[in-house]
């Protein structure tokens, strides 16, 4: 065998390479996804601490008030940013907010369910749903926005239709009436360590009422929940076959299915799993407040999606951190409730939340070529 | 056990009317790198997916081994040890080399009932099978977007003689490389066959698959011209085989251009010369316009 001629040429790539340069800690930090978010959300704090650090904000029960929301926010943006990664849309989440409400509600209070029967059935019927987009998605190649767009008028639409239908109403309240012995609302609608905060109460750590209870008397279900979702999803998704799936179906779907990744399986399954967090989302929202609402999540999907973005993730799927859509939820709950604190008119918070994320998505598109064109 | 890893004996291919394979014959040996030259729509394409599996023969037996096969989806060819290395490489740029490496096939650690994604050992191992064929990773955990043509097309071969194949296919792996790139693809080649792997090498560019290949067999519109051992033919043969003697103006200038190749090459220069000679023509050419 003649050998080959470029032998010469090809022993320099076989030794330390030339043509790769050593890259600086700061600029290897700049490639991951959730950088952006991360300096926003050290922003934000300097921002409001600036201009409302002495309105409450930061004391005991503003810090739970921000905390809440953002965790609120961040269960749905875990969710959306999975699929998100792995290439795809639900924009049907803030329409399933308000179903799984009404599906936990009329059951409970009008049929005599118990409620753990009816929450369990609210979360089985909504990643029945899941299942069915995502199905309609990877089996019609139809482009998910669309798909996931008409389920957010189907689902908005048979909740107003269906409350009317069975309680000519469409605001039903009273469910922490009939969840008050309920062993299964605690866990969404109760609140974490109220002893322990009772305690601070008493050691001074915050402050409280005249009668001695503390201003703030635990943290709520939402929050725990929104940390045990961030931990397990962001295991899932670094450190499993599955996790790498989801970046592969993303990143490029025909390259993914061509080594045998079951891509179909992995959407069906992550479509599911938005319609499991907009559920959670809605029984924590439910049991704690004891009302359900046909209008409850009105545009939610839009925020989560916003916080994802801002969180780094690629809209075009293939790149992304559940630790970012973490911080994007986080900026997210810290500016709405600051400019609250702060007395600006809440108006501007849209302005706000609108210039964020063409920053972030400008952002994130600079960061994809650095990676992906170097 | 036959001393081929493939045959195939009469295989014919057809689409509704459309004759894209007739009576093709070929034997695969291990340890050989087998040339599939031919032009556009000489049945090249429709010749490798019938290997991998994407289509099964109108007619025609398929023996793998000795004994005749039916494959019944790219995945059963896939098992049985043929992978097929295609053109769009089956990488995602914005994934890591480890990623991408076991794309699919992720190794996988337990820990009580939950299973996880090795990802140090994955490195270490992609890594390893990297520099067996020569290319060295710095980073297994940089995006593969930033590599080179020529390296993701290494990565994909090195992932599939990894993963076990037998028999490599490859789809025009030097079509879209520079001269560099190309002899860097073409030593992986000859380091799998140097492996004991079967390769068949699809391209219709002589000069690249002359030098590593050990057989060539012809296609045009369809059908075979025969298969050659490399001592029986020479490379100016085969040129004359694949144009059909047509376009002979064409040809005879792409002779000039070899002449003056293998003169270079006697008197010490190698491609990379011959690249910066062709960038200088060319800048000269766009600064005289």
């Amino acid at each position: 065998m003649s050998t080959i001629s470029t032998s010469s040429a090809s022993n320099t790539t076989s030794k330390s390479d030339e043509r790769v340069r050593e890259i600086s800690k700061i600029k290897s930090l700049l490639n991951r996804p959730d950088f952006g978010a991360m300096s926003g959300v050290i922003l934000v704090f300097i921002f409001f601490g600036m201009i409302a650090g002495d309105s409450g904000m930061f004391a005991a029960d503003g810090v739970m008030n921000w905390t809440t929301v953002s965790a609120q926010l961040g269960v749905l943006a875990i969710g959306a940013c999975l699929l998100m990664i792995a290439g795809e849309f639900d924009l049907s989440m803030g329409s399933m907010i308000g179903f799984s409400g009404m599906v936990i509600a009329i059951p409970a209070l009008y049929w005599g369910w118990p409620i753990w029967g009816s929450v369990i059935f609210a979360f089985a019927l909504a990643m029945a749903i899941g299942w069915l987009i995502g199905y309609v998605v990877v089996k019609t190649g139809l482009p998910s926005f669309i798909v996931s767009l008409a389920f957010l008028f189907i689902l908005r639409g048979l909740t107003i239709a269906l409350s009317i239908l069975f309680t000519n109403k469409t605001i039903v309240s009273g469910v922490d009436r009939v969840a008050e012995n309920d062993w299964l609302a605690p866990i969404f609608g109760g609140e974490f360590g109220a002893s322990l905060f009772i305690w601070f109460g008493e050691i001074g750590l915050i402050d409280t009422y005249s009668d001695g209870s503390p201003i703030v008397t635990g943290i709520p279900m939402v929050v725990i929940w929104c940390l045990i979702l961030a931990a397990v999803s962001s295991w899932v998704l670094f450190r499993t076959s599955f996790g790498n799936w989801i970046f592969a179906s993303g990143g490029d779907d025909k390259a993914a299915k061509n080594v045998g990744v079951p891509t179909d399986k992995v959407k069906i399954i992550l479509f599911m799993f938005t319609a499991f967090c907009a559920t959670l989302y809605a029984s924590c929202q439910v049991l704690e407040f004891g009302s359900a609402a046909a209008d409850r999540g009105v545009l939610k999907e839009f925020e989560a999606i916003i916080a994802v973005v801002i969180g780094g993730a690629l809209l075009t799927g293939g790149y992304g951190s559940i630790v970012g859509a973490l911080f994007g939820a986080l900026i997210f709950g810290v500016v709405q409730m600051g400019i609250f604190f702060t007395g600006i008119s809440s108006d501007w918070f849209r302005v706000f939340l609108g210039v964020m994320l063409l920053a972030a998505v400008l952002f994130n598109n600079y960061i994809r070529k650095r990676i992906s064109l170097a | 056990m036959s001393e081929f890893i493939i045959e195939l004996k009469n295989i014919s291919r057809y689409f509704g009317s459309v004759i894209a394979l007739k009576d093709i014959n070929i034997q695969v040996k291990l340890g050989e790198v087998h040339c599939l030259l031919g032009d556009n729509g000489a049945g090249k394409s429709t010749l490798i997916k019938t290997l991998a599996g994407v289509h099964k023969p109108s007619e025609g037996e398929f023996l793998y081994e000795g004994k005749p096969t039916v494959l019944s989806s790219p995945k059963d060819a896939l098992d049985m040890g043929i992978a097929t290395v295609y053109q769009d490489l089956a990488l995602v740029s914005l994934m890591s080399v480890t990623r991408n490496f076991f794309m699919g096939r992720e190794l996988t650690k337990s820990w009580g009932p939950f299973k996880y994604f090795d990802t140090k050992t994955a490195n270490d191992i992609a890594v390893a099978g990297l520099a067996e064929m020569g290319i060295k990773v710095r980073n297994p955990e940089q995006a593969i977007g930033t590599m080179s043509g020529g390296e993701k097309q290494c990565l994909a071969i090195a992932r599939a003689i990894h993963f076990g194949a037998k028999v490599l296919i490859l789809d025009e792996p030097t079509a879209a490389l520079g001269v560099k790139q190309s002899a860097n693809v073409l030593k992986v080649v000859a380091k799998a066959k140097a492996r004991g792997l079967a390769v068949i090498l699809i391209t219709h560019n002589v000069h690249h698959a002359y030098p590593v290949a050990d057989r060539f067999t012809m296609l045009n519109r369809g059908k075979s011209l025969g298969t050659f051992l490399k001592k029986d033919v020479s490379r100016e043969e085969i040129l004359e085989m694949m144009a059909g003697g047509q376009e002979l103006e064409a040809l005879e200038s792409e002779l000039a251009e070899f002449q003056r190749a293998d003169e270079a090459k006697k008197s010490g220069g190698n491609h990379r010369l011959d690249a910066g000679q062709v960038a200088e023509t060319s800048v000269q050419s766009a600064v005289n316009e």
